[in-house]
């Protein structure tokens, strides 16, 4: 069975184990699912780098009639990411969600949902199905939405919801724009669909579907939903959901405008798209300058780097697409995904912990952090130093990309965004640094271990790799791009 | 004007209104409500666009059914969430929408 | 003639529609949309799609409005049915301008769209092939089996989330609020005979769903809303969800489709790839094992979370 399957079915199979076996045999299955697809992913990574890409028509159908799997550079790049995100968020949650501190519902209902969000993340990163995508991010709005209610409290059910309307509303015109794209093309395929002749009505699709995808990755002006959300959850869960939820929705952006309607892409709606992340920059930064809950700060930096996403798209696309400068902002910005996801899962690990230990993330409350559990707060601090995008981390490398590409295509607005975001994400993150770091005597707190604070380390340290190995994953993010983007830099 | 042509602008009606409910309604099951109506409309237009060349496409079809049964497990969850929501707070409504805070 | 028809009937879709949607109190709001699900149903034998008619008559009318009525009960319990004040019709105007807009583009699309010579040419050699005879569970339960796998887990994904949604101190509790049935009332009598015929109805659902209009998620539904009637009844105690018995159940579906399409990637076949000679056979147990799942999921769907110990 080849690794393609196996990324799929492993977690798919642990959450119906998880589901179906009792307590402790039930736990264990879910831990066999997480190691199994953890090896699943990095051997899928080994034989895309070594062997190409594996296509694999579902049923032995083709498309039109069938749906097509398929593993490029972005897939695996993803895939990794979220493999190693998950490993982490799940060592966390294996002492944080135990049945003795939270009780019996959160210990049983936490490992199926959270199988079940890497599942259709796995199958959102490899679906070539237009239709099929829906399915997907349906199966993973549904698992997201039950874990920022899992905490049972009445303002994390209020978060629910309002996150529900919002993801809801965006998973209907998505499907609007899928409805159009099956009207006028016969088909779902986006290998089919890259050959279209294009229709008149391709526009309004593309529209539509872009509009409901905004809405799920909580673009401005759809973000009002995700810093509640992605604050009030258990902070494995928040880590989940800011490091890769919106990613998922996001590669199906980048597929949409870049693959398989690039002809769409005119420079008035790319410009639109970037303005409406500029928005997203700013905006999210100086709302996390105003916090008074680490958590919040964290969930309001998302906001922000979601931003920073969006603004390579009149650098990659309409006009710019076979500019040399084309493919630097496309790497640069899945780059910035990649080491986003990275370093905001480690950020949600380390203030979990210090939640735990000091009973509640207010800014006043993180004295003294620093000196109990060092490993945290340098897994903080580096964290930091990706999301501001000093070097030598991911965040730096992938900054330092869109904004040569930026001043290469003369449109130095966005690389002006960048360079605010940056100064104002060094603000808001200075805040709560500044509190850990202050003295204060917490012999009395009961610790995590040592090897419970490594875990959020290990994931800043990997956003810090990327940045310094950057040429390997180079090469791969070019795996299945078109010709115009593997030459670039 | 032909059936499907009818039955498509029905459906393209039906995701206006059910928009316009999903935003102007204050209690939170009807929101789940106006939701229905916007994806059933969907499945309206994309029913009359298989409908169209006489010889019935069995694709849209099983797309249908498959998103009948989604839009049945989200509202599931949305109707829950509502019941839930209304009684750990005691309204059907979400707090003023001060999310900036 | 027939023009007429649909036209009547399009004219009144959409009026049940603004009446769910502008008309006053929640409740008349759900029945509206109960009406507009059957209504919707007729439309869809209208445009020759029988599966799609019971599909929406099932779950899109019956299921979802069950689920609303139940939801109606609990928020009446606790005094939150009443609706707030809507917004004046002057705060409301520029969303209902943009809703007209997008009826307007979609309006637009419908003129605008080529009509494509794909997916027929394709369908037409894949289809004897499938190994059954009714192409939308072709389509369903082969062609696109990745879809329907899928979509059984999201609903087993949306019964997690509403688990979720139970009170610690509930959770040991069985599902649901208690019931109270009258013995020789209406409900009870109502209650036993009504299961044995349901049953053969949803089971030949399923049955006839390989070569006539019906499958797994049509004949699951009935069978679900047996097992409500039962409950409702007093017939069956709803169960709690440390009853291991009724877990297995929930996967049972979706695990033994996995294990199919595992079994065919194993065998070199692919993944879902169900060979020609057996695919027929393959898809009927998939099929049986799916409408378990399903009806079980459904039925604990729209019973709630665990709940009895608590008396609102």
């Amino acid at each position: 069975m080849s690794a393609l399957v196996a990324v799929l079915v492993a977690p798919l199979i642990g959450a119906l184990s998880a589901v179906a076996l009792p307590g402790r045999s039930g736990r264990i299955a879910a831990w066999v699912a997480i190691v199994t697809t953890l090896a699943a992913a990095v051997a899928l990574a080994a034989s895309v780098i070594s062997q190409g890409m594996p296509r694999l028509a579902v049923g032995s159908w083709e498309p039109p009639v069938g749906i097509v799997l398929e593993a490029d550079g972005l897939s695996i790049a993803m895939i990794v990411m979220t493999a190693l995100v998950m490993t982490a968020a799940a060592l966390t949650a294996r002492h944080m969600l135990a049945g003795d501190t939270k009780g019996p519902r959160i210990a049983f209902g936490f490992w199926p949902l959270m199988l079940l969000l890497w599942a259709a993340l796995n199958a959102v990163f490899l679906s070539r199905d237009l239709f099929n995508l829906y399915v997907g991010i349906e199966l993973l709005s549904l698992a997201a939405i039950g874990l920022v209610a899992i905490e049972g409290k009445p303002e994390a059910l209020a978060a629910a919801i309002r996150y529900m309307i919002f993801a809801l509303a965006g998973s209907l015109l998505y499907l609007a724009g899928v409805v159009l794209v099956y009207g006028a093309h016969g088909a779902l395929d986006i290998g089919v669909l890259v050959g279209r002749e294009p229709a008149e009505t391709d526009g309004l699709a593309l529209a539509l579907m872009t509009v409901g995808l905004m809405s799920k990755t909580a673009l401005f002006p759809f973000h009002v939903w995700l810093p509640p959300a992605h604050g009030g959850a258990p902070a494995p869960a928040s880590a989940m959901l800011s490091a890769l939820v919106p990613k998922a929705s996001y590669v199906i952006l980048l597929r949409l405008w870049f693959d398989v309607m690039p002809d769409q892409a005119t420079d008035a709606a790319l410009t639109l798209v970037a303005t409406f992340g500029a928005a997203a920059v700013l905006w999210g930064s100086l709302a996390a300058l105003v916090q008074s809950r680490v958590k919040l700060i964290v969930a309001y930096s998302t906001v922000a780097q979601i931003g920073y996403l969006f603004l390579v798209f009149p650098l990659a696309g309409g006009g710019s697409e076979d500019q040399p400068w084309a493919a630097g902002a496309w790497n640069g910005a899945v780059f910035l995904a990649l080491s986003h996801g990275l370093a905001k899962a480690a950020m949600f690990l380390a203030v979990g912990q210090w939640m735990k230990v000091r009973g509640s993330d207010c800014l006043d409350e993180m004295e003294g952090l620093a000196t109990a559990m060092p490993m945290t707060a340098f897994a903080f601090a580096l964290s930091s130093i990706t999301i501001v995008g000093l070097p030598p981390s991911g965040g730096f490398t992938a900054k330092y990309l869109v904004m040569t590409s930026a001043f290469a295509a003369g449109q130095w607005v966005w690389a002006l965004v960048m360079a605010c975001g940056g100064l104002l994400a060094a603000a808001y993150l200075y805040r709560p640094m500044a509190m850990v770091f202050r003295r204060a005597d917490l012999s009395a707190f009961r610790l995590p271990s040592r090897a419970q604070q490594a875990v959020p380390l290990a994931l800043a340290g990997a956003a810090i790799i990327l940045g310094i190995a950057s040429s390997g994953p180079f090469e791969t993010l070019a795996i299945g791009r078109p010709q115009t983007a593997e030459a670039g830099l | 004007m032909t059936g499907p042509t009818l039955y498509a602008l029905t459906g393209a009606a039906l995701v206006g209104i059910g928009f316009f409910g999903l935003i102007s309604a204050q209690h939170l099951l009807r929101r789940v409500v106006a939701f229905n109506l916007i994806g059933s409309g969907l499945f309206v237009f994309l029913g009359a666009a298989g409908a169209r060349s006489g010889a019935s496409d069995p694709i849209p079809q099983a797309l249908i059914i498959t998103g009948i049964v989604v839009a049945l497990s989200a509202s599931a969850l949305a109707i829950g969430l509502v019941v839930a929501h209304a009684r750990a707070s005691g309204r059907p409504t979400l707090p003023e929408e001060d999310g900036e805070a | 003639m027939t023009l007429v028809l649909d036209l009547t009937l399009c004219a009144l879709i959409l009026a049940v529609a603004l009446a769910t949607v502008l008309g006053g109190g929640v409740f008349r709001a759900i029945v509206f949309f109960i009406v507009y699900g059957l209504l919707l149903s007729v439309a869809w034998v209208r445009l020759d799609a029988v599966d799609v008619a019971l599909a929406e008559a099932a779950i899109g009318a019956g299921l979802t409005g069950v689920l609303f009525l139940s939801a109606f009960g609990k928020l009446s319990r606790i005094g939150a049915e009443a609706e707030p004040p809507a917004a004046g019709i002057r705060a409301l105007l520029p969303a209902a301008l943009a809703c007209a807009g997008l009826t307007g583009a979609l309006a637009w699309a419908w003129f605008a769209l080529p009509v494509p010579e794909r997916p027929a040419p394709d369908l037409a050699t894949a289809l004897p092939r499938a190994g059954i005879e009714n192409p939308v569970t072709a389509v369903l339960l082969n062609f696109r089996a990745w879809d329907t796998l899928l979509e059984s887990i999201v609903l087993l994904a949306a019964l997690i989330g509403v688990w979720m949604l139970a009170r610690d101190e509930d959770w040991h509790d069985r599902f649901g609020l208690p019931q109270h049935v009258r013995p020789g009332g209406v409900m009870a009598n109502f209650g036993r005979l009504l299961p044995p015929v349901g049953v053969l109805v949803g089971v030949y659902l399923v049955y006839v769903g390989a070569d006539r209009p019906g499958g797994a998620f049509q004949g699951g539904t009935v069978l679900a809303a047996v097992g409500l009637v039962a409950a409702l009844a007093g017939l069956l105690r709803p169960p709690r969800v440390t009853q291991i018995v009724w877990r297995m159940g929930l996967v049972a579906g979706p695990l033994v489709f996995l294990i199919a399409g595992i079994v065919g990637a194993i065998l070199g076949a692919g993944f879902l790839t169900l060979p020609e000679p057996i695919a027929g056979s393959a898809i009927f147990v998939i099929e049986i094992a799916l409408v378990a799942s399903i009806a079980v999921t459904l039925a604990f769907l729209v019973i709630g979370p665990p709940e009895q110990g608590h008396r609102e």
